[in-house]
């Protein structure tokens, strides 16, 4: 079922066009990275989704519902850029605050502290939280009573590794209830494996939505073989075989098309005990990225 | 999930913060000081007028509630909306379904209860020690009655004037720059060009039938003739009879409590027009 859906829609401040007429589907259960520069227009795209800002044209429904009803809103979670709240209560406070304004009036703030592991800053002010520790009070909010849809504005900002990977722990386990989850970044590498989709805006365009393997096959990206050699004469072998350039040592860096790479490594494994190790580096998002976000220009 | 669920919630929060960084108590103690101050240095004339102390404390508190409730109520509410927007913490909260009109009255019942508690201690304390130190009668007490529950109606209004220049500032520093110039206007400047236009008018068209009606139409001034309209001795030791009597009865009050319900529609006007 689909969850969101953005029919055309295009925002203009005042005569420059924010977004463009862009047309986007989430359903349920799907995590899609939405990626672009500073500017590109994510974070209005968002503001947009929870009614915060007007469109300009176009037509947005989440569930049925328009941005901003209260029937939108009561669907919605949403976790801001760098998120925010009153220093002086505590999380609990703020989550008990926030599961009454949601009208879930007997919420188990401490499960859901628990949940993004704040119990033993449960009754501590805001005040002297962390920013990572800020990052997951707002993660805990977005749980409040299982969105049909969670909008998360470069929900990984400030956080360490650990909690990186806890909170794509979370987005896993929130999208396996069926909540759709829309995750703002421009946190490549990390958002590459954990998506079902990426939609790339380019200056309030969407020049891609997609799935990772179908946007690298467009884009016919290189795949990087990179192979150690057992001795530097073998290096230079491999070298002039492949057509792949020598690094230090007894590496050779070899770049292939998506459909080079099988011959290439059949190439190398014919070798025997010449190679020592192989290194493979799929087209990362990095590249991707560049590729949709500059072919327009 | 109902409006009442929604708005006790923000109330309650926004009673903890009050609680917590000290504007409760600070505010009280504030309003002790100035009222027991003004009761025990304003007594001298009880002897001369022939009311009891507790008549003359309440006149002088009234002075000096038309100075420091619009001032304390600005100071509270000046930063509710654009303090939220500058940190950051606006945009999650509108994310909830609670309407804009659900958050500030949760607010502003929130910072009006904390203007109660400071007002009804403030002038309470004051007026159980003018009572003990230079008598009390049935009129007395509901005067003081009177000047806690008409100081709560002005502490609405200027509650109400703070969200409203909140929600237009695009900053903190520009609202409180805004929350100034409203208290300068309404409880300084108004009156000094009333004044100059009675000086100017003499014993004119003005000074009798219009002056009387403009002064009742701002809140600071309307408070102060119900106040003395309200009970003969303040208004003796007040020396205000004149245009007092010269209005209806009901001008004042009429005044004073249409302004918070006008003042609070403004400010939902201009926070419903707010992008976060």
């Amino acid at each position: 079922m689909t969850v969101l859906s953005c029919r055309e829609v295009t925002k203009f401040r005042g005569k420059t066009p924010v977004l463009s007429s862009v047309s986007l589907d989430v359903e349920d259960g799907a995590r899609i990275a939405l990626l672009g520069h500073n500017g590109a227009g994510k974070s209005t795209l968002i503001k947009i989704i929870l009614g915060l800002t007007a469109l300009s044209e176009g037509k947005i429904e989440i569930c049925g519902h328009a941005p901003g009803s209260t029937q939108a809103r009561a669907d919605v979670a949403y976790l801001p850029e760098a998120v925010a709240f009153p220093n002086a209560l505590t999380g609990r406070e703020i989550l008990n605050m926030f599961g009454a304004l949601s009208g879930h009036k007997g919420l188990d703030s401490g499960a859901l502290l628990d949940r993004v592991g704040l119990s033993e800053a449960a009754d501590a002010r805001v005040k002297t939280y962390s920013k990572g520790m800020r990052q997951r009070l707002g993660l805990a909010q977005v749980l409040i009573g299982q969105p049909r849809l969670a909008l998360l504005d470069e929900p990984t900002s400030g956080l360490d590794p650990v909690s990186r990977y806890d909170l794509y722990a979370i987005i896993d386990e929130l999208a396996a209830q069926g909540t759709a989850v829309l995750i703002a970044s421009h946190a490549l590498t990390e958002v590459e494996a954990r998506t079902d989709r990426i939609a790339i805006l380019r200056k309030g365009e969407l020049v891609a939505d997609d799935t990772l393997a179908n946007l690298a096959a467009t884009a016919g990206l290189h795949t990087t073989v990179r192979v150690r050699a057992s001795e530097t004469l073998v290096a230079d072998r491999i070298a002039a075989q492949t057509g792949g350039a020598r690094i230090n040592g007894t590496s050779v860096e070899i770049h292939c098309g998506p459909d080079q790479k099988m011959g290439t490594l059949q190439a190398l494994f014919e070798g025997g005990t010449d190679v020592a190790d192989i290194d493979i580096t799929p087209p990362g998002l990095e590249e991707l990225y560049r590729y949709y976000s500059g072919r327009l220009s | 999930m109902s409006t009442l669920a929604r708005v006790t919630a923000i109330t309650r929060a926004e009673s903890l913060i009050l609680r917590r960084n000290r504007w409760l108590v600070m505010a009280t103690l504030i309003m002790v000081a100035f009222a027991l101050a003004l009761t025990f240095a304003g007594s001298a004339p009880t002897g001369t007028l022939g009311v009891d102390m507790l008549t003359v404390s309440v006149t002088s508190m009234t002075t000096l509630a038309v100075y420091l409730i619009p001032l304390l109520a600005l100071l509270m509410s000046f930063d509710a909306v654009v303090g939220e927007a500058d940190r950051g913490s606006l945009g999650l909260l509108l994310s909830y379904p609670a309407s804009r009109a659900e958050i500030l009255a949760g607010k502003a019942l929130a910072h009006l209860t904390a203007l109660t508690i400071a007002c009804v201690v403030g002038f309470g304390v004051a007026g159980v020690a003018a009572a003990i130190a230079g008598g009390v009668s049935a009129e007395s007490l509901m005067a003081l009655l009177r000047l806690m529950a008409t100081s709560v109606i002005l502490g609405a209004v200027f509650i109400a004037l703070g969200y409203l220049v909140s929600s237009l500032a695009s900053s903190s520093a520009a609202a409180a720059g805004m929350a100034a110039a409203l208290w300068l206007v309404f409880v300084v400047l108004y009156d000094l060009a009333l004044l100059a236009s009675v000086v100017i008018d003499g014993d004119g068209m003005f000074t009798r039938h219009i002056f009387p009606w403009v002064m009742t139409a701002n809140p600071a001034d309307a408070f102060r003739l119900w106040n003395i309209a309200g009970a003969e001795g303040v208004a003796m030791a007040a020396g205000m009879s004149g245009v007092a009597d010269s209005l209806p009865k009901w001008a004042a009050p009429v005044s004073l409590v249409l302004w918070p319900v006008m003042a609070f529609f403004a400010a939902r006007f201009a926070f419903r027009r707010l992008e976060p």
